[in-house]
């Protein structure tokens, strides 16, 4: 057996309070496309940015081709032959190609030489991986599969023997992904060495030939892609931790609440993340969006809450098209409440007091005070009242919202947005970062609203909770809806959609 | 993000701030060392000059009044997460508001033309901060560059008005005639008309009452008013503000014409005030002072009113201090400033990184 | 009217006014193209201005003048850099308290000396930088009407001349070298530069000295060769100016000598007249005073062409994404 491109051995890294990588050891062969696949925050980034010099591990070794270096900036994994395209590329947007290719490489105080041999480089592995670009395009103006077109060869042109892609077709059309996947096999197949940051199995199955998975901070499986199965890896992705229980009666779902129709949403570079997206919500049902993060449900969740305007399709709420009130404010008038996905940057403010943060989104209400007034005892007093009901510790109005743990500013904003009596509750990501107690408490108070037939919209990554809350889940996959299935639903069946992957379609 | 990174209040607000301005009366030091001087001695004049007389009292709160209106007009930007480094200008031009009304309604009773003639400064330097604001929300020009480029052109505009418009034919001095009718009462004259008492001449006039004034509804308009509720919101955290229905773009416009129209009230002390007509360059920095003393201040009005009663402190031992020890400029006053804003601003966090590790060692 | 705006000596002026412009324009340019924003070329150039006046009254010698006047910009920059750079402080602050600092001390300090209440002695003549003359001048000069032209070009101090070759070695120096790439792409994506693994902090720190060499130059022209002495406050706005020139130039070389000679052409014409009519229509000397101001206003908000800033300009750099 011949050595390793890459080793690492007993990596560990903490942030503070989290444990990004446990005692990680991984060992990647020469010449193959290694995949790692898992959940988010299973600690694949953090990983790579290791082994790229981005971040120092706490302890652990690293070895290329089998021996032991120290790699402690950018510069040292390039020194080492390890090139990198990052999620958010380093690109400068206004340089032309060349111009970004010979960054850092430049061999000499003018860039004249180094910018002729680029072209000429570039000119060869075009031709060796069929990757052409325009050697003079401004990297900003070119489309985003180009652009990691031109990272890739970055990284080539420094003379790359290892490539690692973090999360590369998040961003991609189904056509360039496909495109970048047959250079990825040329890659290969000329002797350079892949590894494949990824959540998506589809993409695991098609190319890869060893994968590892990972959960939690853990490498817990390596796998030969050929001896594997998607419901394996699946399986081993998502684990088999014990479902939450909560306890709760079947839904009488009543009238219709929410209806979109047909909702698509294109970012500014015009990648559709919602897409013609179609489903309903009725009085006294919980229905749950399921799907890895980045696949479309945060702005799913923006466009319903009047946020952002949608590129085209319909939101009814209550009869109404939201076309017309598309404003936050008009909206919660309207009976809709809001618990937003980022706790820390938009559902409390931080530098707020708790009672400040638990009157965010409602401040014009003519309770807290007439008119232009904000009256502080009410907003204190009122504050007050939700803390004592929601169980929030401490029951301290005036305490920075900053001071509170996540668990309690969670119960701050769930609250302040469940005491508004709203007839549909749309709720991003309700306990991540939460402790078990807080976990099982608002999911109590989750059942209890839609037992008093209010009408629930549920975005979470945590499969667990969707699973245990919802009476309807609908899976999202890269914008567009994979699947709907009832709370009885198979675990591995919903982790197959969630990883792209529909029953009967071949993966 | 977790708790733990977080310094006790007491350090924040009040060890970090107090450790910076030491360092920056250290740096002072050494300059008045530079100049061959005991800084404490200079000190001690500088104080004694200010507090040791009423007449040094009189022309600390007469600075005092500029500087809080200033203080609390780069405050109310800065809660909105905006800089605004125009309040040179925007006093400026509100001194042609005072002078309208005050020059051409002379012959209406003062109750009318005093409060006509503040409003007018407001106006004008609300207008003055308004279009820097709306240049940002809507065409997304930088607000710290069209402010600074607003005040040259306030200064270009005023020459011109005053020397064309205001100047009474044949007077040489560039300034307007003289305000005859109502004007704001100096504390000499309300002492000698309604007390008989001989108060040292000062320029100290009632303006000083609204300065105080102002700075409690400032107050009030950012810490008990929704308007207040959304500036801050949108100042500390634009996404939430989003969230909460607040549009950022209408509170930016909002914010610096609130913050003009505070900076407008410095020619209500001025000109209806102090001179009783309009002069060239009557603002004389107190719009850079106003950022001083925001940053001192840290953007709260009772630290603003406080901060500006160091900085007309400042000012008047300055003057003090340049007739006792004549080789020693007033422009040391200036000097003191920028070091105040150097360490208090730009280097604030100098000392947090130290103080963070030392207060984390003693809690393991 | 005309023989005013288009005279030799208006032109002449135009140069003359335009040279501490350009140098100070020169000087934001290298700052903010690495993303460091400079509102403390005003107190720079006038730190420098002092400096020079100062040390040459004392020397004698227009070089050590000029030495001295880099030595102490500099300083300032490298104050500037560490509040940007490695205290992550408010660029905008620090500017402003540089600009305060220099002014102040510069009077404190040149009372201090001098006894002139902040004014500097007159320059001697050997403290004085050498005048260049074009070969053939004095004899192009008695040509009638077009032999004064002669004094546009010629004539001026040799600082001048170092200007205006600066502005093609700016420009070739930020097109063409591997320090201009990096410094570009620092100004625009640090993160790129960081993971190409250049150090985004010692890029930025040699942009910043390069700013402080460029504002001693402009402080030492407007006070030894431009006034003959340093004043209070002489700059006068000029490194405002600068940044509006810099503005208005896009953040390019080329562009900002053009806009510069415009400015420094508004300067001459506004010095040597008090107004001037259209028409019947008088137009106030003060309306060309602030109309660069008002041009960088307009252009700003985009009523006329687009001037995008480098985008990262102004954010202190952080590792975490």
């Amino acid at each position: 057996m011949t050595t390793p491109a890459i080793e690492l051995i007993h990596i560990d890294k903490r942030f503070g309070p989290v444990h990004a990588n446990k005692d990680v050891t991984l060992s990647v062969g020469q010449g193959s496309i290694h995949g790692i696949i898992g959940e988010n925050g299973a600690g694949k980034s953090t990983l790579m940015s290791i082994l790229f010099g981005f971040y120092a591990a706490d302890s652990g070794e690293i070895r290329v081709k089998g021996q032991p270096v120290k790699i402690k900036s950018s510069s040292d994994a390039i020194a080492q032959g390890i090139g990198m395209v990052h999620q958010h590329f380093m690109l400068v947007d206004p340089f032309t190609v060349l111009e970004n290719v010979v960054l850092g490489v430049e061999g000499g105080a003018l860039i004249g030489p180094a910018l002729a041999k680029a072209r000429s480089e570039l000119k060869r592995l075009a031709d060796d991986y069929d990757m052409q670009v325009n050697p003079d395009a401004i990297v900003g103006e070119l489309p985003v599969g180009l652009q990691q077109r031109v990272e890739i060869l970055k990284a080539l042109y420094k003379g790359a023997d290892v490539l690692i892609l973090d999360e590369p077709t998040g961003v991609l059309t189904p056509d360039e992904a496909d495109h970048l996947f047959r250079i990825l096999g040329t890659l290969r197949d000329q002797g350079k060495t892949v590894i494949l940051i990824t959540h998506k199995l589809r993409e695991i199955m098609a190319i890869t030939d060893h994968v590892s998975v990972m959960r939690r901070g853990e490498l817990v499986a390596n796998f030969e892609t050929k001896d594997t199965s998607v419901d394996e890896l699946a399986e081993a992705m998502v684990g088999r931790s014990v479902l939450l229980h909560v306890e709760k009666g079947k839904a009488t779902p009543g009238e219709m609440v929410l209806e979109v129709k047909d909702l698509v949403w294109r970012d500014s570079k015009n990648v559709a993340r919602v897409d013609h997206v179609s489903f309903s919500v009725r009085k006294g049902e919980i229905v749950g969006i399921a799907g890895v993060s980045g696949n479309g449900q945060s702005e799913l969740l923006d466009c319903i809450a009047g946020i952002t305007k949608p590129t085209s399709g319909e939101i009814i709420f209550e009869g109404k098209s939201i076309g017309q009130l598309a404003d936050p404010r008009h909206l919660r008038e309207e009976g809709l409440a809001h618990v937003p996905e980022d706790r820390q940057h938009r559902g409390l403010i931080t530098a707020f007091d708790a009672s400040e943060s638990s009157i965010l989104g409602w401040q014009f209400e003519e309770e807290l005070g007439h008119g232009f007034r904000l009256n502080r005892k009410k907003v204190v007093e009122s504050c007050l009242r939700e803390m004592k009901e929601f169980d929030v510790r401490p029951a301290n109005p005036l305490l920075k919202s900053a001071k509170f743990s996540g668990g309690n500013q969670q119960k701050i904003i769930l609250a302040r947005e469940m005491s508004s009596n709203p007839d549909l509750l749309i709720i991003g990501q309700p306990t991540r970062g939460v402790d078990i107690g807080a976990i099982e408490f608002i999911h109590k108070r989750i059942i209890e609203l839609r037992d008093a037939g209010k009408a629930i919209l549920l975005v979470s990554v945590e499969l667990d909770e969707i699973r245990s809350l919802s009476d309807r889940i609908i899976v999202m996959f890269a914008g567009k809806v994979m699947g709907e299935r009832d709370s009885s639903a198979d675990e591995r069946d919903i982790g197959l959609l969630m990883a792209g992957v529909q029953k009967g379609v071949a993966a | 993000m977790s708790q733990r990174g977080e310094l006790p209040k007491w350090v924040d607000v009040g060890l970090i701030p107090a450790l910076n301005l030491l360092l920056a009366l250290l740096a002072t030091s050494v300059i008045f060392l530079l100049i061959n001087e005991n800084p404490i001695e200079c000190l001690g004049i500088m104080i004694k000059g200010a507090v040791g007389s009423l007449k040094g009292w009189s022309y600390l709160l007469y600075y005092t009044t500029n500087f809080i209106f200033m203080g609390l007009a780069v405050a109310v930007a800065f809660h909105a997460g905006l800089f605004n480094i125009g309040g040179e200008g925007q006093g400026y031009i509100a001194g042609l508001g005072a002078a309208l009304i005050g020059l051409n309604l002379e012959f209406l009773p003062w109750f009318i033309t005093i409060p006509l003639a503040i409003l007018a400064s407001v106006a004008f330097g609300a207008l003055w901060g308004f279009v820097p604001g709306y240049l940002q929300a809507k065409r997304g020009s930088h607000i710290v560059i069209t402010t600074i480029m607003f005040n040259f052109i306030a200064s270009s505009l005023m020459v011109y008005l005053i020397n064309y418009w205001f100047r009474p034919i044949g007077k040489m001095a560039v300034e307007s005639r003289e305000i005859t009718g109502a004007y704001i009462l100096s504390f000499r004259e309300i002492a000698r008309q309604f007390f008989d008492f001989k108060y040292p001449a000062s320029p100290l006039n009632l303006t000083v009452f609204l300065a105080f004034l102002v700075a409690w509804a400032v107050w009030y308009f950012l810490w008990r008013t929704k308007l207040g509720y959304a500036i801050r919101a949108v100042g500390l955290n634009s996404d939430a503000a989003i969230y909460a229905g607040i549009k950022p773009q209408r509170i930016i416009m909002i914010a610096m014409a609130v913050s003009g129209g505070l900076a407008g009230l410095v020619a209500v002390n001025e000109v209806l005030g102090a001179q009783h007509r309009l002069l060239l360059e009557f603002v004389q920095g107190a719009g850079f002072v106003g950022i001083a003393v925001a940053l001192m201040g840290r953007n709260h009005p009772i630290g603003i009113v406080l901060a500006a009663m160091l900085f007309g402190l400042l000012y008047q031992g300055g003057t003090e201090l340049s007739f006792a020890k004549t080789h020693i400029n007033r422009d040391m006053v200036v000097v003191i400033q920028g070091l105040i804003i150097l360490f208090m601003g730009a280097l604030e966090n100098a000392f947090r990184p130290w103080l963070t590790a030392l207060f984390f060692k003693a809690d393991d | 009217m005309l023989d005013i705006l288009l005279s030799a000596e208006t032109l002449s002026s135009t140069i003359r006014m335009s040279v501490p412009l350009i140098f100070a324009c020169l000087a934001g340019l290298w700052s903010e193209r690495s993303g460091i924003v400079d509102i403390g070329l005003e107190g720079k150039m006038l730190a420098a201005a002092f400096t020079a006046a100062a040390a040459g009254a004392y020397l004698g010698s227009p070089w050590l003048a000029l030495l001295l006047a880099i030595g102490v910009s500099i300083l300032f920059s490298l104050v500037h850099g560490y509040a940007a750079i490695n205290q992550r402080g408010n660029q905008v602050v620090s500017g402003v308290a540089i600009n305060m600092l220099a002014a102040g001390l510069a009077v404190v300090l040149g009372n201090e000396w001098f006894k002139e209440g902040g004014r500097t002695p007159p320059l001697p003549p050997e403290a004085q930088f050498p005048v260049f003359h074009m070969p053939g001048f004095s004899a192009i000069q008695s040509i009638p009407v077009i032999g004064p032209y002669i004094n546009v070009l010629s004539g001026h101090s040799v600082l001048v001349y170092v200007a205006f070759a600066l502005v093609p070695l700016s420009a070739w120096g930020l097109a063409k070298t591997r320090f201009g790439l990096r410094l570009r792409a620092v100004g625009e994506n640090p993160h790129a530069v960081d993971t190409a693994g250049i150090s985004v902090t010692k890029l930025r720190y040699q942009a910043i000295l390069i700013a402080g060499v460029l504002c001693g130059f402009a402080g030492t022209y407007l006070s030894v060769a431009l006034q003959g002495s340093f004043v209070r406050d002489m700059t006068a706005g000029r490194g405002f100016m600068a940044l509006a020139a810099l503005i208005f130039a896009n953040w390019r070389a080329w562009p900002s000598m053009w806009a510069c000679l415009l400015f420094g052409y508004l300067q001459a014409v506004g010095l040597r007249m008090q107004g001037f009519k259209i028409g019947a229509v008088e137009i106030p000397v003060q309306f060309i005073n602030m109309l660069p101001y008002v041009m960088t206003v307009v252009l700003l908000a985009g009523f006329i062409g687009k001037s995008t800033p480098p985008r990262a300009s102004g954010t202190p750099y952080t590792k975490d994404r």
